[in-house]
């Protein structure tokens, strides 16, 4: 029987692992090959990195910094963040990304899902997707608004749609995040990822607000997620992975244990 | 000297870093005669069937692989690697290269918890014992990430199952031939072991 995956999130801009609050960032606070590799042996299923570097001429840093993680660590491993066109993913891919993570950019021309989805294949090519509850509406029949940059401009785009748009046109996994929820340490939204992962076939991975690894249990009984990705929880040695799988692998969830 | 054959279908690279880990040299050839004159062969990828033979068929890799199979060259398949040596895939309906009897086939299941693709980690039971997959105990997984697996007509070609609501093959072979659906180049220690198996493996599956 698949597991269920903890998959680890890490900022970097100009090849640094930042923190960022909120999508405000304050500081650099390591090195991000170090970090994955740490992760890694500590037993994460799989590994984003985002990139947050504002200016895009020093995007090429990111390259490298995929280069280098590709090299050390033999799990799945997804890159997102500024990705706006097909030659973007194709680079990353080489550079040695499983998968390629688009959100905004899709969410502004969509025919970019097709387009990845036909050039590195649906596997590679996830749909992340930043939402934000609002009064239900004719227009956002769900109570639930796409939102992008950090969530601070709603598209007018009702998530449970966008969702099954992005399936329908090539997606092969979907993130769901919860800019509610992000940064709160209060739990993930429940309602929303369930409701996105019975509508769709293809895996859906919840993010945004996990602050205990009783937070992950919900999600992945309750909220129906198929992994749970996490981030500050686990970069400032509050938590181990290899706790968090502990906890959940005690509570039932099937999770790989050993590694 | 592992020979890993480039078809266009992804994910080379990644076998390659696996291999340099291992400390196994490496390389990458899109060329018949170089598949045909290697050690070892290594041929992995993601993505479509139809695309993926169309590509073999036309650069003559697909002539290049039965012919190094025929040699006793022992060969690893990964993933799209270990659906297109069966006879047939039901994606695009395809035509494969016929080395293992039997059908790559579509996940069909009727419950809506099991989403398609299979993506994640998952374990794998050994059926039958092959060195390739000796030392690989119950609760170890690895990572797969597909819509077909391959289904082969002989038991006997059959060597570990997985299951995603019901059992199925994820790792097959005959005589010097073996392939994986899962990843090892994607399956963290256990993974690097199975290709630190293939490296010395002299392509006798008892």
């Amino acid at each position: 029987m698949l597991s269920k995956r903890l998959i680890a999130c890490l900022d970097v801009r100009e090849g640094k692992l930042a923190k960022s609050v909120k999508f405000v960032n304050t500081k650099d606070i390591g090195d991000p090959v170090e970090k994955a590799i740490e992760y890694y042996n500590d037993g994460l299923d799989e590994l984003v990195f985002y990139d947050i570097t504002a200016s895009s001429d020093k995007r090429d840093i990111m390259i490298e910094t995929v280069e280098a993680v590709a090299s050390k660590i033999f799990i799945p491993f997804s890159v997102g963040g500024g990705i706006r066109c097909v030659d973007d993913a194709t680079k990353l891919r080489m550079a040695g990304a499983e998968k390629i993570n688009v959100n905004t950019a899709a969410v502004k021309r969509k025919e970019l899902i097709s387009e990845c989805a036909y050039a590195v294949g649906s596997q590679s090519t996830i749909l992340s997707m930043d939402i934000k509850q609002v009064e239900k509406s004719e227009k956002i029949p769900s109570g639930y608004e796409i939102v992008i940059n950090g969530g601070r401009t709603p598209m007018g785009i009702d998530a449970l749609e966008w969702a099954k748009e992005g399936e329908r046109l090539g997606a092969g996994e979907l993130v769901v995040n919860s800019i509610d929820a992000d940064g709160t340490k209060e739990g993930y939204e429940i309602n929303l990822t369930r409701m996105i992962a019975e509508a769709v076939t293809i895996p859906v991975i919840a993010s945004g607000g996990a602050g205990k690894p009783e937070h992950l249990y919900q999600v992945l009984t309750e909220g129906k997620a198929d992994a749970a990705l996490v981030a500050s929880m686990v970069h400032f040695g509050e938590y181990r992975c290899s706790e968090l799988k502990q906890y959940l692998h005690d509570r039932g969830i099937k999770i790989r244990m050993r590694y | 000297m592992i020979t890993i054959v480039d078809y266009g279908a992804g994910n080379i690279r990644s076998v390659q870093r696996a291999c340099n880990e291992i400390g196994i040299d490496s390389v990458v050839t899109q060329d018949p005669g170089t598949v045909i004159s290697s050690d070892r062969v290594i041929f992995p990828g993601v993505g479509a069937a139809a695309s993926a033979m169309e590509n073999l068929v036309k650069s003559g890799l697909a002539d290049a692989l039965r012919e190094t199979v025929k040699k006793g060259t022992p060969t690893l398949g990964i993933c799209i690697g270990a659906q297109i040596i069966l006879d047939r895939s039901e994606e695009s309906n395809t035509t494969c290269l016929g080395i293992i009897e039997g059908t790559t086939v579509k996940f069909k299941l009727n419950d809506p918890s099991f989403k398609i693709p299979h993506i994640g980690w998952n374990n794998v039971t050994i059926t039958q014992p092959h060195p390739l997959l000796e030392g690989i105990e119950d609760g170890d997984e690895f990572y797969f990430v597909h819509s077909y697996y391959p289904n082969p007509s002989n038991e006997n070609n059959i060597y570990a199952l997985s299951d995603h609501q019901k059992p199925f093959c994820c790792a097959l072979g005959k005589d010097n031939l073996f392939a994986t659906q899962f990843h090892p180049e994607k399956s963290g220690r256990f993974g690097l072991n199975l290709l630190n198996r293939f490296s010395t493996w002299d392509g006798n599956p008892s």
